[in-house]
């Protein structure tokens, strides 16, 4: 049966995990590639790294962050973060990541999914949507440049339009519930998982191991991606299956 | 030496590092003629089937040739599916068709594409699956797929069986990929070199 996947998300600025780690066992817990690598260890199921670099330099540190991590991963590795055309997808796949995320990029140039995807296959084209419920709760607006302009799409609709284009995935981010720990939104993932014949990542919110047994039976959601709540503790990633596994939801042993 | 095929279907930067990550030392060798020397071959790809278009005569001749001599053969994910007749992605071409059967549209009330950590059920027993546990899982992405025959020696179900493991004489396949699956991907790489090489 087809695992439900767990996806750990390192937020990286020039060459730097963002926020860090209380991983006492990690020499460096700012390194992305040992941090990659300590989740592999305990197994989680693939590894996301998002480049928040505002800076040239941060830019031109990726691709050695990238290598350095993908030296040590025998598992998918994704990379997003300011991808704006088919040259920057072709840096970060020669670095070695197996998946890219475009966001703001594939909305004003939805072309662009089509034109990674001819190129490296539609398996290695993520399309991240930050998501936000509108006013009256009856639908989910899409944000671009990191949530701060209105996008004029729907979510579920942009999803449909991404997976014709090309896309392989969906990256579903609640910009209501990110940081909040309150829980995925469950109705939006729901929504955009039953619009797609593609995996739908659900991204934001997550706070406790019941959370993300909501997202797998409530949200209808093939993975689900977090950044704190496994940076947080040692062995979140083992008890957090155990949780899973005993809710009846499929995940890989660990 | 290991050589893998790069007939331009994809990159080979993880199947190489799992390689070495084995022990090995593979070779990317992207002229057909380059095959003639190898001890063991890797036909990689990821995909639409029509990537397998680049495997012109020279290619198809180099594997056929090294097929009939002996040479171990290893095709992972659409690498794996050109060895079958053809595929319905792409009725035109014709496959190498070492193994009998098309490749066909995975179906079921299930998501195509077919993506993430699925479970291996051993349909009979293998070298390629030593130290490998029944129910262990390995990473897949793709939408066809080739029916469980009995050169299957692994089964994996997403709304219906399909062949995840194939093995017959010195020609092995592996639907999901070896090199994206952690643990349970590099024993079977070890295991198919030990065999192999």
């Amino acid at each position: 049966m087809l695992c439900k996947r767990l996806i750990a998300c390192l937020d990286v600025r020039d060459g730097r995990v963002v926020k860090g780690t209380n991983f006492t066992s990690l020499r460096d817990a700012g390194d992305p590639a040992e941090l990659a690598a300590r989740y592999d260890a305990e197994g989680i199921d693939e590894v996301v790294i998002l480049d928040v670099s505002a800076t040239l330099e941060g830019r031109r540190a990726l691709a050695r962050t990238i290598e350095a991590a993908a030296s040590r991963l025998f598992i998918p590795l994704t990379v997003g973060g300011g991808v704006r055309s088919l040259d920057d997808a072709a840096a970060l796949f020669d670095a070695g990541a197996d998946k890219v995320s475009v966001n703001s990029a594939a909305l004003a140039d939805p072309a662009l999914i089509t034109r990674i995807a001819s190129r490296y296959g539609s398996q290695a084209v993520i399309v991240a949507i930050d998501a936000q419920k509108n006013g009256d709760g009856s639908n989910f607006r899409v944000f671009g440049r990191s949530g701060s302009t209105d996008a004029g799409r729907e979510s579920a609709d942009w999803a449909r339009e991404a997976w014709d284009r090309g896309a392989g995935e969906i990256l579903l981010t609640s910009i209501d519930r990110d940081g909040t720990r309150s829980g995925f939104d469950l109705p939006l993932t729901s929504r955009v998982s039953r619009a797609v014949p593609i995996p739908v990542i659900a991204s934001g919110g997550a706070g406790t191991p019941e959370h993300f047994v909501d997202v797998f039976t409530k949200g209808d959601a093939d993975a689900a991606l977090a950044a704190s709540v496994f940076h947080f503790s040692e062995h979140a990633v083992s008890t957090l299956k155990q949780t899973l596994a005993a809710a009846g939801v499929p995940v890989r042993a660990c | 030496m290991i050589a893998i095929a790069d007939y331009g279907a994809g990159n080979l930067t993880s199947v190489m590092k799992a390689f070495r990550a084995c022990g090995a030392d593979p070779r990317i060798v992207a002229e057909a003629n380059g095959l003639a020397s190898a001890r063991a071959i890797v036909i990689p790809g990821v995909g639409h089937f029509a990537a397998t278009a680049s495997l012109d005569d020279a290619w198809r001749a180099a594997i056929r040739g090294a097929f009939d001599r002996g040479t171990p053969l290893l095709g992972i994910c659409l690498g794996m599916q050109w060895l079958y007749e053809g595929s319905d992605e792409s009725p035109e071409l014709t496959g190498l068709g070492i193994f009998p059967g098309r490749v066909a549209r995975m179906t079921g009330d299930v998501k195509v594409p077919h993506v993430g950590w699925n479970t291996l059920e051993h349909s009979s027993a293998s070298p390629l699956l030593e130290g490998i546990e029944r129910g262990a899982a390995v990473y897949f992405t793709h939408s066809y797929a080739a029916p469980p025959t009995t050169e299957c020696v692994a089964v994996t179900t997403h709304g219906t069986p399909f062949a995840a493991v194939v093995e017959a004489g010195n020609v092995a396949g592996m639907q999901f990929h070896p090199e994206k699956s952690g643990r349970a991907g590099l024993r079977l790489l070890k295991n198919w070199m030990r065999d192999a090489v």
